[in-house]
C-alpha cells in the first residue's frame, strides 16, 4: 500500500499516565497545521454570507459576548452547518481509512463498496413511494445504505470475511444498484430526476442542531472503538499470516472495523445524505502529506474535516449556482489528491 | 516492438491441458455464435432463424430486410466490437494495476468522455450520437493523457498505484464538474441520463466505422503485449531479470487500454461493468495466463453484452431497457456466485 520506503522517522514518546504512545513528529506537525486551518476556515465560514460578520466579532460571539443579532445568525443559523461539515467530514474519513486498511486496497471506500449506491437507491425509492421531504429522503438513504452493507456482508461471509471476496462482491452489488438507480432516473420526470440527483450527492442544507447532535451521539461509541482498534489494524496491513503470528486476531479485528465503518457512514448519511468521495480521498491525502507508512485514523479525520468544510464553503459562496456540497467534494477531494500526487513526485524526483 | 515480446514463452504444455483449453475455447466460441444469432432474431418483432437466414442471403421482404440489415446487424456489430474492446481493456487494466477494483474507466476514460459529451450537449446543442462519438473519443483520450502525465512524471516507469490514484482523482474532478454542469442545465441532464445508461440503440455503421480503427489497433497491441504481461505479473524486478522492458510494456498497455476503452465508451456509453467482471470470471475459470485471459475476455465479453442487450429488448417489450443497465443485472449475480463458490484468486 505504501508508495515510499520512509526513512526512519523521528518519533517522540507521549506519556499520559500509564499510557505511552510513540508519535511521529511530522504527523503531529501536520495534524496541528490542519487543525489550525479548520479553525480559521470555520471562523470565516461562520462570518460570511448575506449577513457578514468580521472574524473578531465571530470569535467574541462564540465566547458568549457580541450582539444579539450576531448571536442568532452565527450560533443558531450557521454553527450547526459548520460543525456538521467538520464532524461529518471526520467521520467519513475515519470510515474510509478503516475500509481501506481492512481490504488493503486504496480504492476501497464505503463509496465503492456500494454503501453510497445503496443510500441513493433508498433515497430514490423514498422519493417515489413516500414523499420528497428531507426526513423521508434521509431515512430512505439510511435504510438503503445499511441494508446494502448487510447484504454485501452476508454474501461475503464464509467462515470469516476475506478482503478480496468482500471487494468483488461489493463491486457486484454496487454495479446492480448503480444500474437500478440509472434506470429509476430514466423513468421519473426530468425535474424530479434532477432534484434526486442533486440531493443524492449529499448536502448540508438541511442540517439542524438536533439532527447533528443525534448523529454524533450515536457515532461516539463507534469512534471510541475505532480509536482502541487502531493499533491492531496496523498489523493487518502486514497480511493475515504475520498479523496472526504476532498475536492479533485478523478476522475479529476486520469484522469490528467494517461494522464501525458502516456505522460511521450511516451516522453521517442520516444528517447529510450520501456525501461522495471524502472517505476515499481523505485517508490517501493524509498519507501523502504526513508521509506515514500506513493510513492513520486521526490524520484521516482532520483531513476529512478540512475537505468537507472547504467544499461546503465553495458550494455555498463561490459557485455561480448553488450546488449541494456532494457535487463539490468530488472535485475538491479529487483536485487535492491530484495535487498531493504531483507534490509527492516532485519531492522524490 | 521486439522488447514487448522479448520474453521467452513457457515450455509447451502437456497435451491434457491443451485439449482442455481447446474445449474451453470451443464452448466460448459457441456461446458467442448463439448470442449473435439471438441478437439477430429477437426483438419487438421476433423472426425465426429461417427468416433471418433468408434475409441475410438477400431473399427477405422489405420489412425483414429493414429489421435485420438496417437495425439488428449494426446493433449486433456494435455489441461485438464494444464488448471485445471492454473485455480486453478490463483484462489489461486489472493485470496492470494489480487491483481487482480497477475497471477500464480507472484511467479517467469514462469521466473524460462524459465531460466532453456534456459540454457538447450544453454548449453546442449537439444531440446526435454520430456527432457526440467524436467528442467522447477526444474527451477520453485527453483525460487519460493527463492522468498518465500526472501518474508517471518524475523518475522511473509509471507506478501503477500512483496511476490508479491519479486516474481516480482526476476522474472525480471531471465527474464533479459534469454533475455540476448537468444539474444547472436540464437539457444536458436529460441527454446525460440516457448516455450514462449505455445503449446499442441507433449505433449505425456511421457511428461504428470511425471508432473501429482505434479498437483494431488497441486489440493488436493487447495481443502483442500479452506474453510480457505474464512476466510483469511476477513483479517488476523479475520481469526485468527476464529481459522485459517494463517501461515500454507499461506504455503499450496504457495506450492499448485507452484506445479500447475510449473507443468503446464513445460508441456505446459507459458500460464499465463488463470490463470489470469478465477478466475475473476468465481468470477463475481458465487460470492466470495473461494470454488466455486477454483472448478469452475478447470472446466472452461480447457474449455478456449481446445477451444483456437481447434481454433488454424483451423484458419490458415493446419498450427497451438500455444494455448498460441489464449488463449489471445479468453479470453481477454470476460474479457473486463465482466469488463465493470458487477459491476466487486475487490477482
Amino acid at each position: 500500500m505504501t508508495l515510499t520506503a520512509t526513512p526512519a522517522p523521528r518519533r517522540v514518546l507521549v506519556r499520559l499516565g500509564p499510557l505511552a504512545v510513540p508519535l511521529r513528529v511530522r504527523s503531529i506537525l501536520v495534524a496541528s497545521v490542519v487543525v489550525a486551518v479548520v479553525l480559521v476556515l470555520g471562523i470565516v465560514s461562520l462570518g460570511v454570507g448575506t449577513y457578514v460578520v468580521a472574524p473578531d466579532a465571530v470569535v467574541r460571539t462564540l465566547l458568549g459576548a457580541g450582539e444579539t443579532m450576531d448571536r442568532v445568525v452565527i450560533v443558531e443559523w450557521r454553527l450547526p452547518r459548520t460543525l456538521a461539515a467538520i464532524t461529518l467530514g471526520a467521520l467519513l474519513a475515519v470510515a474510509g481509512a478503516l475500509f481501506q486498511t481492512v481490504t488493503r486496497n486504496p480504492l476501497a471506500s464505503p463509496d465503492i463498496l456500494g454503501l453510497s449506491n445503496g443510500a441513493f437507491t433508498g433515497m430514490l425509492i423514498a422519493l417515489v413511494l413516500v414523499s420528497s421531504s428531507w426526513q423521508s429522503l434521509t431515512v430512505g438513504a439510511l435504510i438503503g445504505g445499511v441494508a446494502t452493507a448487510v447484504v454485501i456482508w452476508v454474501l461475503s461471509y464464509r467462515g470469516g470475511i476475506q478482503g478480496f471476496r468482500l471487494i468483488v462482491i461489493g463491486i457486484g452489488v454496487a454495479a446492480m444498484l448503480a444500474s437500478f438507480n440509472t434506470w429509476m432516473l430514466l423513468q421519473i420526470e426530468l425535474e424530479t430526476a434532477m432534484f434526486a440527483s442533486a440531493w443524492g450527492t449529499g448536502t448540508l442544507n438541511a442540517v439542524t442542531a438536533g439532527s447533528l447532535g443525534g448523529a454524533l451521539l450515536s457515532a461516539a461509541p463507534f469512534v471510541l472503538v475505532a480509536t482502541v482498534l487502531g493499533p491492531s489494524l496496523r498489523q493487518l496491513d502486514l497480511g493475515d499470516d504475520v498479523a496472526a503470528a504476532s498475536g492479533a486476531r485478523p478476522n475479529l479485528a476486520r469484522g469490528i472495523a467494517l461494522v464501525v465503518g458502516v456505522a460511521l457512514v450511516a451516522a453521517a448519511t442520516s444528517v447529510a445524505g450520501p456525501i461522495a468521495f471524502v472517505s476515499l480521498a481523505a485517508p490517501q491525502v493524509a498519507r501523502f502529506v504526513a508521509r506515514t507508512p500506513h493510513l492513520s485514523l486521526g490524520l484521516s479525520a482532520v483531513f476529512g474535516a478540512v475537505i468537507l468544510l472547504a467544499s461546503d464553503m465553495v458550494a455555498q459562496h463561490l459557485l455561480p449556482v448553488a450546488l449541494p456540497v456532494g457535487v463539490v467534494t468530488v472535485s475538491v477531494g479529487g483536485a487535492y489528491l491530484v495535487l498531493m500526487i504531483v507534490l509527492e513526485i516532485r519531492r522524490r524526483a | 516492438m521486439t522488447a514487448l515480446t522479448g520474453v521467452e514463452s513457457p515450455p509447451a504444455r502437456p497435451p491434457v491441458r491443451r485439449s482442455r483449453r481447446g474445449a474451453a475455447l470451443s464452448v466460448v466460441v459457441a456461446a458467442l455464435i448463439v448470442a449473435v444469432a439471438l441478437s439477430l432474431m429477437i426483438g419487438a418483432n421476433p423472426l425465426s432463424p429461417q427468416v433471418v437466414w433468408a434475409t441475410l442471403r438477400g431473399e427477405g421482404s422489405t420489412e425483414t430486410t429493414y429489421i435485420v440489415i438496417g437495425l439488428r446487424i449494426p446493433r449486433t456489430v456494435a455489441g461485438l466490437v464494444a464488448g471485445a474492446a471492454l473485455g480486453v481493456a478490463g483484462a489489461l487494466t486489472q493485470a496492470f494495476t494489480r487491483n481487482p477494483l480497477a475497471d477500464p474507466g480507472i484511467l479517467g476514460v469514462n469521466a473524460g468522455a462524459a465531460l466532453a459529451v456534456a459540454l457538447g450537449v450544453a454548449l453546442l446543442g449537439l444531440r446526435d450520437i454520430s456527432a457526440l462519438v467524436w467528442l467522447a473519443l477526444a474527451g477520453a483520450f485527453v483525460v487519460t493523457i493527463a492522468v498518465y502525465l500526472i501518474g508517471s512524471s518524475g523518475r522511473g516507469a509509471a507506478d501503477p498505484l500512483r496511476l490508479t490514484l491519479a486516474g481516480v482523482a482526476l476522474g472525480a474532478v471531471f465527474s464533479g464538474i459534469t454533475t455540476g454542469m448537468t444539474l444547472s442545465n436540464p437539457d444536458a441532464f436529460d441527454s446525460m441520463r440516457s448516455w450514462n445508461a449505455g445503449s446499442l440503440l441507433g449505433r449505425g455503421f456511421d457511428v461504428i466505422m470511425p471508432v473501429l480503427p482505434f479498437i483494431a489497433i488497441g486489440l493488436a497491441l493487447a495481443f502483442l503485449v500479452g506474453p510480457a504481461m505474464n512476466a510483469l505479473a511476477l513483479g517488476d524486478d523479475v520481469a526485468r531479470a527476464q529481459g522485459a522492458d517494463v517501461r515500454r510494456i507499461r506504455v503499450a498497455v496504457i495506450v492499448s487500454t485507452t484506445l479500447l476503452a475510449g473507443a468503446a465508451t464513445a460508441l456505446v456509453g459507459p458500460i464499465a461493468f463488463v470490463g470489470l467482471m469478465i477478466p475475473h470470471v476468465v481468470r477463475w475459470t481458465f487460470g492466470v495466463d495473461q494470454r488466455t485471459i486477454i483472448a478469452l475476455s475478447a470472446l466472452l465479453a461480447p457474449v455478456l453484452v449481446l445477451l444483456s442487450d437481447v434481454l433488454g429488448r424483451v423484458v419490458i417489450a415493446p419498450a427497451e431497457v438500455p444494455v448498460g443497465i441489464v449488463t449489471a443485472f445479468v453479470g453481477a449475480p454470476v460474479l457473486i456466485v463465482l466469488a463465493r463458490r470458487k477459491r476466487a484468486s486475487a490477482l
